[in-house]
């Protein structure tokens, strides 16, 4: 495999500080199963999963809770042995109520029922794929996209790249980094499993160079695959991780707007998923449980924490040593693109990739300014638009203009408010025109039904 | 704000190398008037203190740097008032201004006090060389704009004394170096970046070229042209976002500068251009961000 | 000729002519107008004196065409002339009981917990769409004025977190009603001055975790108000709700409410 510097540049971006030294070193720890766990039906991206369970059932470790329903949707499944307490509406981190099953675990903690392993070199595209949907896997980088319907491109888009996304380019998550540095080997499984799957594109591991470790791990362990392999080194700008924004930086296609990665003949996968599909057809696994980076200036012991899904954040917080000093804020993800949540009773996900506890040192109460026209927002934007224009158009309420300046196509990636002196939520009025556009589109789709 | 303060201070420092007393006095009475407007009027507009923004203090101290150093005070206060109420607080405050103010008011007691606004009343200035008498002169620009028969522009001594600022002129204009020194560490801070400027510059150096007679480096050191340039249209709130757009703004004001400058004296052109060629340049700024709206990312040339 | 005869004739020549093209102009350039504004004004009084809210009666005609306000509103009209613009706009005479709206939430920030200082667009949407709302029930007033700001007579205002409306402006033209985002605000009749003032349906040691003057179920004013055969109240959940077809009158209900949440607000004559 070819190690090779990226070769092309997006235009835009932010360097915030990453503070990643706080956990890049620290090697993942398992979470012993905490007493309760809350396993949420909607971890992913798609229709919730349906719920097979109702209180007083008893399940076992690697038992399917949950069945995807829909083309977009995946199933959901017990990571321990315990017996159903009750099954009810819980907030995720957006705050957006979802039904959750709530297990109390037990004492013994027997071994997870396995699905029968397959040899991935022998087994058919079929066979592996329906071995993905079965394990309930979905994107672990933070959007939960079913990952069988990812691999599964309609039969006239081709797939030519498939890109690993190690950059993870949040500022104080080293999850991936981890993954990559401790289980470079599962990592090739995985993607050997993918490449067959997709009928065996070019792969390009994309990793940023703030990882060192993590480089030399992957280039050790993919040292002799076969194939259009290339290990391309980005360097770090946030946000590089993004889909888009990787696809331009390592194969330099650009994905048109509205369109998926495969409109490009794309398709990028997180390296914890890939870890995840080689655990789901090797062992049989399915996934129930993931790398949460806690980190920042508020907790005790920052650490990089292997725990099963549905798990609280204040099960995690204690793990961690507790909160140390006086937390002022608590984000789940990272700082840029992350979820502020209100309380610890809320549960980890499949795509719960950071939990960050914050201090007055770290973070600030702010009132926002009139736009000054310094134009930094415009310098950072990685899709190209005009942040200030949009902030603008939305202060005053006119959303049409916002859609006009293409605010559809916003990322949401934060690099806009990161840098603006008058301290404007920018990021947060392009979500907002958003919200509106999309319940404008649904309501007339709505109308266009009826009368239809 | 605080960057562009400290970064006018080599200015500030020279406007008192040079004018001594007065120019302390002026810079005082400017920024307190446009800091005591400024307070005044979100009192009575009953919003928030604006005033620990230093927004106001750099109109202040904007504005002196481009009186003359005899200007009356009570009229430099005047003008400062001007700036901050009527050309910034009734649009809404910091953000909303359309024009720059520290120009407003300039060209607010340019026109109802042009007496005193033109009249330099310094000791002469001596040429160190040359054949024109230097006691009838009061500025450079006066001398490029009465046309100087026989004058050696391009003599060492000449420009020498135009980039130190050992010149008549506008207490903070006076000296390019200075100025320079601080254009250079807003670069490097990146509280500027450098198509306005540089478009500045070059729209007066190819301008002047073609029209030949006063060289175009004669025409960039003098006057306001460097305060103008560096420090007054590269406010944020009056200038076009897009560098595109920028690079347009400079030109224009580089032209419209050295179109004023060169009118028919003896039909009573003004000397100086730039501030007046800023304020055009600042109307045209939000059809200039119309016409130049960023490259979205989906217009990018896929690359192989 | 005379001068003076040219200057008439000269100027009675230009007045003929702005006339023919006025008149040109006001038959094929003239804005088609719905007619009902017109049958409407007829059948106001034509005091042009405000009460309803609007400015004269050709203004309140207009606004009831467009949707904009509620019949009724006109008090020297009285029912009479409510009866007829319901016939002109052909809608049931019925509808002309005038409406108000009304925020069913009386959790300000003394009484109800916050669960976070909310940093962000000062738009009640955009909080509620931020980690669920920062106001503990997530079913309260959240305060950030998206109602007060659509309101087109600035008849509510924000106090202490929570929107209140004042009816005496309120025109009933429920814009407020579509601008919440948690759908707190009802059209009522302005002639009921009793009401419950929340929206929460959950049990009550949920809502007295979150609030201090939730309604918590406790069905106490229904007992205190004739039972549920009087028919005053009806129930969601653990809510309690004002039958306003058959509303309360005895004002003692309020204070038996144990938690303070059922309010009275001043009795407003529409004269229909």
């Amino acid at each position: 495999m070819k190690t090779v510097k990226s070769p092309f540049q997006f235009p835009g971006g932010v360097h915030p500080r990453y503070h990643k030294d706080l956990t890049a070193d620290k090697p993942i720890v398992d979470l012993p199963p905490p007493a309760t766990l809350a396993i949420s039906m909607s971890q992913h991206l798609g229709a919730p999963a349906k719920c097979l369970m109702k209180p007083g059932d008893h399940v076992v470790p690697g038992q399917l809770i949950g069945e995807k329903s829909g083309f977009i949707s995946a199933n959901v499944h017990s990571p321990v042995a315990g017996t159903v307490k009750a099954v009810e509406k819980r907030p995720g981190p957006t705050g957006a109520l979802a039904d959750a099953v709530v297990i109390e675990t037990d004492a013994d903690q027997p071994a997870a029922t396995a699905m029968p392993p397959l040899d991935w070199s022998t087994a058919s595209r079929e066979e592996l794929l329906a071995r993905v949907e079965a394990a309930g896997i979905c994107g672990m980088g933070g959007a939960g996209f079913p990952t069988s319907v990812k691999l599964n491109p309609p039969p006239d888009k081709h797939c030519e790249f498939l890109i690993l996304n190690g950059a993870e380019c949040e500022p104080y998550l080293s999850a991936d980094c981890r993954m990559m540095t401790e289980h470079a080997d599962r990592i090739r499984i995985g993607v050997e499993i993918m490449r067959r799957i997709l009928g065996g594109p070019a792969v390009r591991i994309a990793i940023e160079n703030n990882k060192p470790g993590a480089i030399k791990a992957i280039e050790k362990a993919f040292a002799d695959i076969s194939g259009d392999v290339e290990l391309v080194v980005l360097p770090t700008l946030y946000p590089q991780g993004s889909e888009k924004h990787q696809i331009y930086a390592t194969v330099g296609r650009v994905v048109p707007d509205g369109a998926l990665p495969i409109a490009v003949g794309c398709v990028v996968e997180n390296v914890g998923t890939a870890a995840a599909i080689a655990d789901a057809v090797d062992r049989g696994l399915p996934l129930t449980s993931r790398v949460t980076t806690i980190s920042g200036d508020g907790i005790t012991e920052p650490k990089n924490v292997r725990a099963p899904v549905g798990t609280s954040y204040a099960d995690l917080a204690a793990f961690c040593g507790g909160e140390r000093g006086a937390v002022r804020k608590v984000i789940s993800g990272g700082p840029m693109m992350g979820f502020t949540v209100p309380n610890l009773a809320i549960a980890t996900t499949k795509t719960t990739s950071g939990l960050l506890f914050l201090t007055d040192k770290s973070v600030f109460q702010y009132s926002s300014n009139p736009c000054i026209g310094c134009g930094r927002c415009l310098r950072a934007c990685p899709m190209g638009l005009d942040p200030s224009a949009i902030s603008c158009a939305m202060e005053a309420g006119d959303v049409a203009d916002a859609e006009a300046r293409g605010v559809m196509n916003c990322i949401e990636c934060g690099a806009c408010s990161f840098g603006c002196p008058a301290y404007r939520s920018i990021t947060h009025f392009c979500r907002r025109a958003k919200i509106s556009i999309r319940a404008r589109i649904a309501a007339e789709k709505a109308k266009a039904a009826k009368k239809g | 704000m605080l960057d562009v303060l400290i970064a006018l201070m080599p200015a500030a420092c020279c406007a008192v190398y040079f004018f001594g007393l007065k120019a302390v006095w002026l810079i005082a009475v400017c920024v307190g008037s446009t800091v005591g407007a400024e307070a005044l009027c979100r009192l009575a507009m009953r919003r928030e203190m604006s005033v620990g923004d230093f927004s106001a203090v750099l109109t202040g101290l904007l504005l002196a740097f481009n009186l003359p150093p005899d200007i009356p005070l009570w009229m430099a206060a005047l003008g400062s008032v001007f700036a901050i109420v009527v050309a910034k607080q009734i649009f809404g405050g910091l953000g909303y201004n359309p024009f720059n103010p520290a120009l407003a008011g300039r060209a607010f007691m340019l026109i109802s006090f042009t007496g005193p606004m033109t009249t330099w009343t310094k000791s002469a200035w001596t040429l160190s060389a040359g054949s024109v008498e230097a006691t009838t002169t009061a500025t450079p620009l006066a001398l490029i704009k009465k046309g100087a028969e026989g004058f050696d522009w391009s003599q060492a001594a000449f420009i020498k004394d135009l980039f130190i600022g050992n010149v008549n002129g506008c207490i903070g204009e006076v000296s390019a170096l200075a100025l320079l020194i601080g254009a250079v560490y807003l670069l490097v801070r990146k509280v500027i970046t450098w198509h306005i400027p540089v478009s500045f510059f070059a729209a007066v150096f190819v301008f002047a070229m073609f029209k030949g007679g006063v060289p175009p480096l004669v025409h960039i050191l003098s006057g306001g042209c460097v305060l103008g340039a560096c420090f007054m249209a590269t406010d944020y709130v009056t200038s076009p976002i897009t560098p595109l757009g920028k690079i347009i703004f400079g030109v224009g004001c580089g032209v419209f500068t050295m179109l004023i400058r060169t009118a028919d004296p003896a039909n009573g052109g003004y000397p100086e251009g730039v501030s007046f060629s800023i304020l055009v340049m600042n109307a045209f700024t939000p059809l200039i961000n119309r016409w130049t709206r960023p490259r979205p990312f989906a217009k990018l040339k896929a690359q192989s | 000729m005379s001068a003076i005869l040219i200057a008439t004739l000269v100027i009675a020549a230009v007045g003929a002519g702005a006339a023919l093209a006025l008149a040109i102009a006001d038959r094929y350039l003239a804005v088609k107008e719905d007619p009902r504004i017109g049958l409407i004004t007829a059948a106001l009084p034509g005091a042009n004196c405000g009460g309803c809210g609007f400015a004269g009666c050709d203004g309140y005609a207009r606004a009831l065409v467009a949707g904009e306000a509620a019949n009724g509103a006109c008090a020297p009209g009285g029912a009479a002339a409510a009866a007829e613009i319901a016939k002109i706009l052909g809608v049931e005479a019925s509808a002309t009981v005038r409406r108000v709206a009304l925020v069913k939430c009386c959790g300000t920030r003394s009484e109800a917990v916050r669960v976070g200082d909310y940093n962000g667009i000062c738009d009640c949407a955009s909080a509620a769409a931020t980690a669920g709302g920062d106001k503990g029930c997530r079913h309260g007033c959240l305060g950030y004025g998206a109602c007060a700001n659509v309101c087109p007579k600035h008849a509510i205002r924000v106090e202490d977190g929570l929107a209140v409306v004042d009816k005496r402006l309120c025109i009933g033209c429920g814009k407020c009603v579509s601008a919440c985002p948690r759908k707190l605000i009802e059209l009522v009749p302005a002639s009921a001055t009793i009401h419950v003032l929340c929206a929460n349906p959950l049990k009550g040691p949920e809502v007295t975790k979150v609030c201090g003057v939730g309604c918590i179920g406790c069905h106490l004013c229904e007992k205190n108000s004739g039972g549920k055969e009087a028919g005053h109240f009806t129930f969601d959940g653990f809510l309690a709700k004002v039958n306003y077809d058959n509303p309360p009158e005895d004002a003692a209900i309020v204070a038996k409410c144990p938690r303070k949440c059922i309010r009275e607000d001043a009795h407003f004559e529409t004269g229909a």
